[in-house]
């Protein structure tokens, strides 16, 4: 029957030596490469579930009464998108566990972007003849939050409606173009302009995704292109993959993690509430509440503009620079831009141009490593400041305080990760390097091939 | 019925009744661009079990999700329900990936990319276009000046996206004689305030969905009240007005800190909940904390002889967010 099937493709396309390969195409081993295809997985969740939202969404600000099934809510006179997204998720049958699928899948989406850039930065990953691929992976995390950012701002509740009052803010604070590029994009001033929605609409269902997919069928090609990197250890040398075959055995796991990403959101999306528009209510401009929370991939831009002091320099009497600048488009620039500089970086630093076929462990580059925790521990103390609120409201520490901490630890805290981190990778590699160098008596060391560190198969 | 009941049996013995293990006894080491060195057929009858079991499983959740869905559609049982058919289908999935079928391991040997030959010949086929073409730095030039050109034909769609700025950010819905009101459109008199307390204000009959609209509303004893002499009229017996919106990022400013004991508290302030910039309430709304960088813009009230609060004139300032150019006061 599947051989019937096959003649009957390859006698038209000849597809017999592609298939082949693919078949056994071999991937090398190892759990952390299994964030890429989480995310990837997580993406396809994403459309599936998005194309059922897109044909409930109303993208319009026009005002209508909602008159709906939630009762706190009747006769208040709404945004078409607010009602529309509340209906979708509480008259629509199933519409709500779509809902939440959907914005839990972001939310997953997201961090395995974000842990699988930190595999790929840790394991030099990036190295040549990689980086092409690295640099459409790195703007693939950057277009992921935007995506995420579009998404969550769609329903024109009090919380997303705050969200894009500070994505206009920052808009405008860029210097010189600031308030034609905020104008810009979104029709006029916020709110009030009637044409934002339709083209946040677009660009969140359709130009965003489109524009992923296609990265993604890059990236995928280049990887296959170029195969799995694999870490040192047993058969492998830089000239070859060692590894599972596509077919059976691969083919089936992978559709196995497929299945259990589903779940896993599909699961959170039936039993785990997030974001009940419902309860916030609509947007109005003259509203707002304390402790509101963004989506988490967002809390590092919030950090920056809570730390901020309150510079904005002036010529005469007129701002150069607004405020929101610093926090909320400086520093997620310098952020992406030193991400994707990472290869030149690091080839330059630890002046090193030759292809690699081999990842390194953490410990094995010890000032790479340190770098690399250095820079996320920057980034993470950031987001961990956009929290402040919070633990002001729940735990009563005074939020001035609290900013100043977090100012100082910012500055001390990368520093002393970096030297933390060198030292203990250091340590790592001396140990295997040599295990018995506490040891007095005479010893033979017998490495299997010289150079080999010690203690590794 | 009969008839399905027989399709069952034969469906059962197809499945169950297939012997595994003897059946695949390839040699390794077939030609392919992978070399296999290691292949182990694992399965047994108990795994197969295990697999069919759960794939049936699988195919019960979906059924239940399906019934659920027309009969009774709550949200934590259809999550449940398709959750639980997905994660039976994965399990599945890996159980058969990485015990039911042949484990093999196989070592493929890289490509090495870039040829020097071949790169030649591609740099000798690119180069080839300009043989016998004698001004080429012209006509490169004139390509240019072509792209550039049409970059600027498709730059103005681009630009009539957004209409022009000067005027719209300056516009507010407030104009002097218009009465304030609350959320329900009641007129605002002098004797609902008092210190301690704020109140939001909007202009009577416009539209509230602009970021001008908005004024919080609070008293100052008058012998406390700190504003530029020509702003001082606009703040009837310490009644003083102030835009709503945050001028850092926007939000509005729904927080006011007013101190119960005078001699420890902090002074009363209006804080914006987003990155928790402090307006001075007794010092024309100046930052004493926060990010922000300019004093939410006054805008001078009168009392009507009503008793009820009026505009009496435009904003002292700015209101929303700074952009490039704005003036600092």
């Amino acid at each position: 029957m599947i051989r019937r099937a096959f003649r009957f493709v390859d006698e038209r396309v000849g597809a017999a030596p592609f298939v082949k390969r693919m078949l056994r195409y071999v991937f090398p081993d190892h759990w952390s490469f299994m964030l890429g295809e989480i995310a990837l997985y997580s993406f396809v969740v994403l459309v599936a579930t998005g194309i059922f939202l897109a044909f409930y969404y109303e993208p319009s600000s026009a005002r209508t009464v909602y008159n709906g099934s939630y009762e706190p809510l009747q006769g208040l006179l709404v945004g078409k998108n607010y009602a529309s997204t509340v209906n979708l998720s509480l008259d629509v049958p199933g519409g709500l566990l779509i809902r939440q699928t959907h914005h839990w899948a972001a939310n997953i989406f997201i961090v395995a972007i974000v842990l699988h850039v930190f595999r790929i930065v840790l394991t030099g990953a990036f190295r040549k003849p990689r980086e092409i691929n690295y640099w459409i992976g790195v703007t693939m995390a950057g277009l992921a939050i935007f995506e995420g950012f579009a998404g969550y701002s769609l329903p024109d509740d009090l919380l997303s409606g705050m969200g894009l009052a500070i994505a206009y803010a920052v808009g405008m604070s860029t210097p010189v173009v600031g308030d034609d590029f905020s104008f810009l994009a979104w029709g006029g001033e916020y709110p009030g302009s009637s044409d934002f929605w339709p083209r946040l609409f677009t660009i969140h269902v359709l130009i965003v995704p489109i524009i992923l997919a296609g990265l993604i069928a890059v990236h995928l090609g280049i990887i296959m292109r170029q195969h799995h990197t694999q870490f040192r250890g047993g058969r492998a040398t830089e000239g070859n993959v060692v590894g599972t075959p596509m077919w059976p055995g691969y083919a089936l796991r992978s559709i196995g993690l497929l299945f259990a990403v589903a779940a896993v959101l599909v699961l959170l999306g039936g039993l785990i509430q997030v974001n009940p528009i419902w309860e916030w209510g609509p947007y109005e401009p003259d509203l707002s509440t304390n402790g509101a929370q963004p989506d988490w991939y967002l809390g590092w831009l919030i950090g920056g503009l809570r730390l901020m002091p309150p510079l904005e320099p002036t010529v005469g009497d007129y701002t150069v620079v607004p405020n929101p600048f610093w926090g909320g488009l400086l520093f997620p620039t310098i952020v992406f831009l030193t991400l994707y500089a990472w290869p030149f970086i690091d080839r330059w630093w630890l002046g090193d141009k030759r292809r690699h076929e081999l990842l390194d462990r953490p410990r094995d580059n010890p000032r790479r490593t340190a770098f690399t925790v250095a820079f996320f521990t920057w980034v993470f103390t950031v987001f961990a400041a956009g929290a402040t609120d919070r633990v002001y409201l729940l735990g009563d520490i005074p939020y001035v305080g609290q900013v100043w901490v977090f100012r100082f630890l910012t500055i001390v805290l990368p520093l002393f990760a970096y030297y933390l981190t060198k030292s203990i990778c250091q340590e790592l590699r001396e140990r295997e390097l040599r295990p018995l160098r506490e040891f007095s008596g005479e010893t033979e060391v017998v490495r299997e091939r010289p150079g080999d560190p010690v203690g590794r198969a | 019925m009969r008839r399905l009941a027989v399709w069952l049996i034969l469906a059962w013995a197809w499945l169950f009744g297939r012997r595994g293990p003897e059946e695949e006894k390839r040699e390794p080491g077939r030609e392919g661009p992978a070399e296999r060195v290691e292949f182990d057929v694992g399965a047994t009858r108990r795994l197969e079990n295990v697999v069919i079991f759960v794939l049936l499983l699988t195919a019960a959740a979906g059924v239940g999700f399906a019934v659920l869905y027309v009969a009774y559609p709550d949200t934590q049982l259809l999550g449940a329900t398709l959750g639980g058919a997905l994660a039976a289908l994965a399990l599945a999935a890996v159980v058969a990936g990485k015990r039911l079928v042949p484990q093999e391991t196989a070592i493929e040997e890289r490509e090495g990319f870039g040829d020097p030959d071949e790169r030649e010949q591609v740099g000798e086929l690119l180069t080839e276009a300009g043989e016998g073409v004698s001004r080429r730095g012209l006509l490169l030039g004139a390509a240019g000046t072509a792209g550039a050109g049409l970059g600027v034909a498709l730059a103005f769609p681009l630009a009539s996206l957004g209409p022009n700025v000067d005027d719209e950010v300056r516009r507010t819905p407030w104009r002097a004689g218009r009465r304030v009101v609350d959320s329900k459109g009641e007129p605002i008199t002098a004797d609902r305030i008092e210190p301690g307390m704020f109140l939001t204000g909007f202009p009577e009959g416009a539209s509230r969905q602009e970021l001008g609209a908005s004024i919080v509303i609070v008293q100052v004893p008058l012998d406390e009240l700190e504003l530029p002499p020509e702003r001082m009229a606009g703040a009837p017996e310490g009644i003083v007005a102030y835009s709503k919106i945050c001028t850092h990022a926007a939000c509005a400013v729904s927080m006011y800190r007013h101190p119960k004991y005078e001699p420890t508290a902090p002074r009363a302030a209006l804080v914006c909940p987003c990155h928790y910039s402090t307006f001075d309430v007794a010092k024309g709304a100046e930052v004493i904390f926060g990010p922000a960088a300019r004093p939410l813009p006054q805008l001078p009230l009168r009392v009507g002889a009503r008793r009820e609060l009026i505009c009496a004139g435009g904003y002292s300032g700015q209101i929303g967010p700074s952009y490039p150019g704005v003036r600092k006061q």
